[in-house]
Formats: C-alpha cells, sequence, structure tokens
C-alpha cells in the first residue's frame, strides 16, 4: 500500500523534471541559437574600422559603426543621467510615502502601464511633442523617448526594492530620532543600493535596444555628430536600414551591430545579476 | 436551572447604598523619583484596544521591566514611550506620558527630538548596511557637529560602553553586517548609547541570540543603569528577576501590578501575578 503510493510519487516527481528538463533545453536551444548566429555573422565585421569609422556610402571600403555606437551612447547616457534620479525619487514617494494614498496608487496604476506600452506609441508620442514642434529630427528628441522607457523601470524596482527593507531597520533609525528623508535615503535605499543599481542596469539594456521610439525621433545620419540637436545615427535603427539593404558590405554591419548589442546587453545582464545576489543583507 | 443571565437579573439581598459606589482612587505611585510618569494610558491598534488605563512610574536610574504572557501589551506599552507607534496610521495613544512635566503624547512634541533622548533596541539587532563606525556615528551626526576627532572618540566611548570595543576596534570600516548576532545586538546597544539618551528602551533584547550572547547583554544591562533609567520587555523570568529593580505585570492589556522586583517575585499580591511568575499560565 505504502510502497504503490511511494512509487507513484516517485514517477510523478521524475515526469515533472523531465518535463522541465525538456521545457528549459528548449528556452535555452533558442537563445543559443540566436546568440551563436549573431556572433557567427557579426564578428567577422569586428575591426579598427567597425569601431572607428562611421557608417559609408554603398560599396565604399573601410566604413564602420562609429556615428551610431556614439550615438546610441550619447542618447543612452542622457536618459539615464534624467532618467535614475527621477525614477528613483519616484520609488521611494511609492514605497515610503504613498502606501496608501490615491496619488500614489494612480502613479503605479501610470507605471505599470507604461512598463508595457509598446514603444511605437511612445515614438509616436515624441515625435509629435519634440520632432514636429521643432520641426526636424533630434538626438534630444530621441533621448526623450528613451527616458520615457527608462523611468517606469527604475520606479517599479525601486519601488519593490525598498518594500523588501525590513520595517525594523526603519524601525531602528527612526528609534535614534532620524527624520524620516534621511531614514530613507541613509538606511532604507542603502540596504537595497545593489538592487536599485541593477534597475538601473536592466533600463539602460532595454533602452540600447530600442528601435521604434529611435525611428520616430533621432532618426538616423550618415555622419559622425555629437550634436544632440541634430538627427543622430544610433545602433538599432542602423540595423534596421542596413539588414534590409541589397548591400553585402551593409548587411555585414549590420551582423556586427547586432553582435555588438547582444553583447553588450548580455554583459550588462550579467552584472546586474552580480549585483542583485544580495539585495537586502540582514 | 437558572441562567447566568437570571443571576445578574437576580437582585442582591442588600445592594449597596449609592455613596460606596467604587471610585477610583488616584494613582499612588510607590516611587519617588521618577523619569517618566504614566497616567491613564489607553492604547488602540484601530479599534482593538490593546492598552487599558495603565499607571506606572519609571524610577531614575533603575531597571524596570515588563514581564506578561504573548500579545499582553508589554512591547505596545514600550514603544508608546518614543512614540514608535506614530510611523502606523490607525495606533493611537490617549492619556499621559509626562516627562519633567511635559506629555510627551501632545501633537506638538518634537518626535524625532523625543526619540533621540528615549533610545530603543529591539528584539533582532538592525545593524545598519554601513561600517561599524558609520552605524555609531549614523546618530551622532544628526544631532552633534563634532570634528573628525571628537566623533572617534565618541564611537570608541559607546563601544566600549557597550562592552565590544575590544572586539571590533580593529575592523572598524567592516560592515556591522559582518559581526555575529550577539555582536549585532551590541552593536545597537552602543548606538543607542553614541547619542547620549537619558532612557533606555528595550524590547526583548536577548529573545534572538544565544546563552552567552544574552548573559553579556544582561550584564551590560547591569552596568548601564549606573548611568541610565532603562525599561526593558522580556519573556524570561529569570532575567526580569535578575536584572530590574521594579517589575510590572501586564495581562490582556492591563497593568496587573507594579512592585519592587523583590516583592513581585517573593510576594505578589494578586494571585494573578504569582500564577503567571510560577509558570501555572502564560
Amino acid at each position: 500500500m505504502e510502497s504503490s503510493i511511494y512509487r507513484r510519487r516517485l514517477i510523478t516527481n521524475r515526469v515533472g523534471m523531465i518535463l522541465s528538463g525538456i521545457a528549459m533545453a528548449v528556452g535555452l536551444a533558442g537563445l543559443t541559437w540566436i546568440l551563436w548566429t549573431l556572433l557567427y555573422n557579426g564578428l567577422s565585421a569586428f575591426g579598427y574600422d567597425f569601431f572607428f569609422n562611421s557608417t559609408p556610402a554603398p560599396g565604399s571600403p573601410g566604413g564602420g559603426m562609429a556615428n551610431a555606437i556614439v550615438g546610441s551612447l550619447l542618447m543612452v547616457g542622457a536618459s539615464t543621467l534624467v532618467a535614475t534620479p527621477v525614477g528613483i525619487l519616484a520609488g521611494i514617494y511609492l514605497a515610503e510615502y504613498g502606501a496608501t494614498s490615491r496619488f500614489a496608487a494612480a502613479t503605479r496604476f501610470v507605471v505599470d502601464i507604461m512598463l508595457s506600452a509598446p514603444s511605437i506609441v511612445i515614438g509616436l508620442f515624441v515625435y509629435a511633442v519634440a520632432v514636429a514642434t521643432v520641426g526636424h529630427f533630434s538626438g534630444w528628441a530621441g533621448s526623450i523617448a528613451l527616458g520615457l522607457i527608462a523611468v517606469p523601470v527604475v520606479v517599479r524596482t525601486t519601488e519593490n526594492m525598498l518594500n523588501l527593507v525590513p520595517g525594523s531597520l526603519r524601525e531602528a533609525a527612526f528609534a535614534l530620532g532620524a527624520p524620516r528623508w534621511r531614514v530613507n535615503t541613509a538606511v532604507a535605499l542603502r540596504a537595497v543600493k545593489g538592487g536599485v543599481v541593477t534597475g538601473v542596469l536592466l533600463s539602460v539594456a532595454r533602452m540600447i535596444g530600442e528601435t521604434a521610439p529611435l525611428l520616430f525621433t533621432a532618426l538616423n545620419n550618415q555622419f559622425f555628430t555629437t550634436d544632440m540637436g541634430q538627427p543622430m545615427a544610433n545602433l538599432p535603427v542602423v540595423i534596421y536600414n542596413f539588414a534590409m539593404s541589397p548591400y553585402a558590405d551593409w548587411q555585414e554591419l549590420a551582423w556586427g551591430g547586432a553582435a555588438l548589442i547582444a553583447l553588450v546587453v548580455l554583459g550588462i545582464n550579467i552584472a546586474a545579476r552580480m549585483l542583485f545576489r544580495d539585495p537586502v543583507r540582514s | 436551572m437558572p441562567t447566568l443571565l437570571d443571576q445578574i437579573r437576580t437582585p442582591s439581598a442588600t445592594p449597596p447604598p449609592s455613596h460606596t459606589l467604587p471610585v477610583r482612587p488616584a494613582f499612588q505611585s510607590p516611587i519617588e523619583d521618577a523619569v517618566m510618569q504614566i497616567r491613564d494610558l489607553d492604547f488602540y491598534y484601530g479599534k482593538f484596544k490593546a492598552l487599558k488605563k495603565v499607571n506606572l512610574d519609571i524610577a531614575r536610574r533603575k531597571v524596570t521591566a515588563f514581564i506578561g504572557p504573548s500579545g499582553c501589551g508589554k512591547s505596545t506599552l514600550l514603544r508608546t514611550f518614543n512614540r514608535m507607534f506614530d510611523l502606523y496610521p490607525g495606533q493611537r495613544a490617549e492619556g499621559q506620558i509626562l516627562v519633567r512635566g511635559e506629555n510627551i503624547l501632545d501633537p506638538g512634541q518634537d518626535v524625532n527630538l523625543l526619540r533621540a533622548k528615549i533610545g530603543m533596541v529591539f528584539q533582532k539587532p538592525t545593524p545598519f548596511p554601513m561600517t561599524i563606525f558609520e552605524n555609531i556615528a549614523f546618530g551622532v551626526r544628526l544631532y552633534e557637529s563634532l570634528d573628525a576627532r571628537a566623533l572617534e572618540e565618541r564611537v570608541e566611548w559607546a563601544l566600549r560602553k557597550a562592552a565590544l570595543w575590544d572586539e571590533v576596534k580593529e575592523k572598524l570600516n567592516q560592515s556591522g553586517l559582518s559581526l555575529s548576532g550577539g555582536q549585532q545586538q551590541r552593536l545597537c546597544i552602543a548606538r543607542m548609547v553614541a547619542v547620549k539618551p537619558e532612557v533606555l528602551l528595550l524590547d526583548e533584547p536577548t529573545s534572538a541570540l544565544d546563552p552567552i550572547s544574552t548573559a553579556k547583554v544582561e550584564e551590560l544591562v547591569n552596568e548601564l543603569k549606573a548611568d541610565y533609567t532603562i525599561a526593558i520587555v522580556t519573556h524570561n523570568m529569570q532575567q526580569a528577576a535578575r536584572s530590574s529593580d521594579y517589575t510590572a505585570f501586564l495581562y490582556l492589556g492591563e497593568l496587573i501590578e507594579f512592585d519592587e522586583t523583590e516583592r513581585i517575585f517573593t510576594h505578589p499580591a494578586k494571585q494573578q501575578t504569582e500564577d503567571y511568575i510560577t509558570g501555572r499560565f502564560g
């Protein structure tokens, strides 16, 4: 009697193991395939020209992605600089002050919508607000669009991380006579800074690969520029254009760009993972 | 068979004359030099009344222990002394807690200042996510601007008071979280002492510690009472008997008995007290 129950449990366990093993294999196979294809086709494009020359005219040798790489870095960098403080402050508000208020509930709702909003909608919105009104595409417009994508990611992670801080830690700080803002910044936020930095890194990873919002805002630029008031080259849009082109050298550059983005995102995620390992140490 | 209701309805043979109706006598305190006078204190968690008309004095430079079964309100009482409950909407206290003639429950009371004067240590050690040095300096910096030298001296003084200096003097720059549980709790005591409070509130400070650490903390309490007024909540009867001068026994939100510890443990006035300290219930 007992042994039959035991045997059935053993079998159920084994079936479960096999099924989840298959599921994992399918997922991993997809990821490996993508990475392998990207690296196989893309790595050959890497070289001095790729990193230090700008996008070429079709057929002219020695072109690279320098303008797109720098454009992406500038726009993502500017967005990160603005989105990080805004997102962290909003996250602190939601976790520490707005536990019950209606305004906080509304903010939380909007953040959730923004998190799942199709990025093309954000691109069109910024086009209407910051491109159509000015009359030309620009790096700033691209930054605004990317920032709108990054802020909700940072808000959410910050709030979730702060909610992990045990109440006893806050009480201990309050018990010393610390005012609320000191408790929030010096103790609570500090306790989860690894997790918050992880949120920022993940938002950067998200921004680097976004194409749709940049198509309508920064567009593209054949030449190297650091002037964010002008249309600006960036990796996703250049990849999009070049991959669709009939020219073999452009296609190769597109593969290289795609591999570069994949490697950067992979690197950021690994870094985030390592930071996140210990969100609350207590 | 008469029901309970009938018994209540049955008029007693000799109804008490109206002029002998019980009048609550004014609270007579056995303590002459009181730091804190608690008068008719009621406490509510929302609609639940957790403390009922508590009257009590906390004697200067003595240890007052609060004992009673779980949920009797002893921690709740302790948390009114520094208005910790203020952090949570829905919790409120009515009545008076007089310190130097001022009612600290007054809405006009500066709560941060109050908490700097009345330190608290909790059940579980709560080191802040910073170095050992910074853990101590954090509270000091809130209300004093000392130069580097004076701050170092203060940190050493506090760590010596908490009998922790010899164990950590070589590693002041390591994280407070790297210490053992018992050391962490003594770090919290040092942190509290460093801001030079007048009253120390200890909320079951040894319940998460091993016997050796417990002995060290108890020893510490005995040393600290030379300079400070201490109120300690404990589940441990021996601890109360060993280290306190006065003992308050609470049961279901009421202060059943309050007297010198020796009398409580040898000749308690109330049967309930005797039952509890002899382990017959609780």
